[in-house]
């Protein structure tokens, strides 16, 4: 099972994959350009890991970690499949990073390893933008290098956990323009999916609608305003984004 | 939709949805509907359920006490951009609500805020326009589990369940003329524990709407905290925390065991 949130015609829906496009709840088919695709979840909080594949560590030169990076991002950051991100004036160095997001199902407080895929409702592609022309190095990455409005996609679906036979082993990999500038596996992650379950909710109640943004490989390069970006995870979802 | 505060918001248990209500400071009171009641008998939620941000560093004393280390790694140089926080979800606590020191932590810093709430979307706003897009004032004791390194955001550190109390009220923006004067005081059992002022803010109220909302969109209903003064006082278990900012009201919460909270 794998469900959007779409606007059409004046009022919001889930929608479900139709040969012809998108099933509406009442019967409706509608074409997939016919709407406006929304987030997939209603988020909560959101929580985004930093240098979590070894190979993007080396890229930016950082060393082995100890604990995971862990940042928190709002709302406001949030975009849906073939939405807009702006590019903002006068920056050097913007780049995209393609995620496996994963969405928490239940209420999870101090779960353990061997429990954390129970905790999961489903999976979603981020691309989680930076501009690394305004890090610091004071709680850094810090809200004005990825805390952006709309400069993080979710989407196109949330497909079930039932649906992900192995989330630990999923190639992913970003286009832009249509030529792949990024590959990576989700095996490689550093801190892998039930640790990172059994870290954060060891500390902090997660919640039904809690995004994890597990992170990116290596192959971040910079995009200009016009450039369309798609990030893809193998059976996840294409999610398409444009930088203006 | 705008927030409007005429008088002061807030969530009481029992109530479906926020009011407006009249405040007595001085008699303990609130007021609404044509009825009084005694503060001490109500149960408090946070007066708003937006997004809230805290932001590091936003205090002179601050800045001043880590004096030449902000040059070295590997901070190399001060911060330009306001450094913020998320205070998630989880984090929400209220007037009166304990607040849990967790296991293996001996003491809490208190982190004492006024913190503004948002009543208009503010998007890229000029701090002369600010104040028309602030709904009113409220209280923060912005809880952390001491920590040293602001290189890494401090999540482990601060985003403990219910570490983040607002509250009791949002009080209107018209019964706080000037808050870049108010008073903050700590007390702890009752002793004083920390004086300070919003006048030591190196970005006052209307700068900081107008820097965050330069980069990120503040929606009716967030907050933002202005920053926590230097030196934060400590708590342990069993101790009674009152935050006062001038003007706006006094926040009380008592830090509690796991086990007693459980």
């Amino acid at each position: 099972m794998r469900t959007a949130r779409v606007a059409y015609a004046g009022a919001l829906h889930e929608a479900t994959p139709h040969a012809e496009g998108l099933l509406l709840p009442d019967g409706r088919v509608v074409a997939e350009d016919a709407v406006v695709w929304l987030p997939p979840v209603d988020a909560g909080t959101i929580v985004a890991l930093g240098l979590n594949y070894a190979d993007h560590a080396r890229e930016l030169a950082f060393a082995a970690q100890e604990e995971p990076l862990v940042f928190l991002k709002e709302r406001n950051t949030l975009v849906g499949h073939h939405g807009q991100t702006p590019r903002p004036d006068g920056v050097a160095f913007m780049h995209y990073e393609c995620e496996l997001a994963v969405v928490i199902g239940r209420p999870a407080a101090n779960v353990a390893r061997a429990d954390a895929w129970r905790v999961i409702a489903g999976y979603t592609v981020a691309n989680d933008y930076a501009i690394r022309d305004y890090l610091e190095n004071w709680y850094r990455p810090n809200l004005v290098v990825k805390n952006r409005d709309g400069c993080t996609a979710l989407g196109p679906w949330l497909v079930d956990a039932a649906d992900v036979p192995d989330p630990a082993n999923l190639d992913l990999r970003t286009r832009v323009n249509g030529t792949v500038t990024q590959q990576g596996n989700t095996r490689d992650l550093v801190f892998d999916i039930p640790y990172l379950i059994e870290y954060l909710s060891g500390f902090m109640t997660l919640a039904p609608g809690d995004v994890i943004l597990t992170g990116t490989p290596e192959g971040v390069t910079d995009v200009r305003p016009g450039d369309e970006v798609v990030t893809e995870i193998d059976g996840i979802g294409r999610l398409v984004n444009t930088i203006v | 939709m705008n927030l409007a505060i005429d008088e002061a918001l807030v969530r009481v248990a029992g109530e479906p949805l926020a009011r407006d209500v009249r405040v007595d400071p001085r008699a303990g009171t609130l007021a609404w509907c044509g009825r009084t009641r005694a503060a001490a008998d109500l149960g408090w939620q946070p007066p708003v359920a937006g997004a809230v941000y805290g932001v590091l560093l936003n205090d002179k004393g601050t800045l001043a006490a880590l004096g030449d280390t902000v040059h070295a790694p590997p901070y190399r140089a001060p911060p330009n951009a306001p450094v913020l926080y998320v205070r998630p979800r989880n984090t929400r606590s209220a007037h009166r609500r304990p607040v849990v020191v967790p296991d293996g932590v001996d003491a809490l810093a208190i982190g004492a805020s006024l913190a503004i709430v948002i009543g208009r979307t503010a998007c890229r706003v000029a701090a002369a326009d600010a104040p028309d897009f602030v709904a009113g004032y409220t209280v923060a004791s912005d809880f952390c589990i001491p920590h040293d390194s602001l290189y890494r955001p401090a999540v482990r550190f601060r985003c403990r369940d219910g570490f983040c109390a607002l509250g009791p009220w949002a009080i209107a923006r018209r019964h706080v003329p000037d808050p870049d004067a108010l008073e903050i005081r700590v007390e702890v059992d009752g002793a004083l524990r920390q004086r300070a002022t919003t006048r030591d803010l190196v970005r006052p109220v209307a700068r900081l709407v107008a820097d965050v909302s330069a980069f990120m969109t503040l929606a009716p209903g967030d907050v933002l905290l202005t920053g926590v003064p230097a030196d934060a006082p400590h708590a342990r278990r069993g101790q009674r925390v009152a935050v006062t900012v001038a003007g706006v009201g006094t926040l009380e919460n008592t830090l509690v065991d796991a086990a007693e909270a459980a």
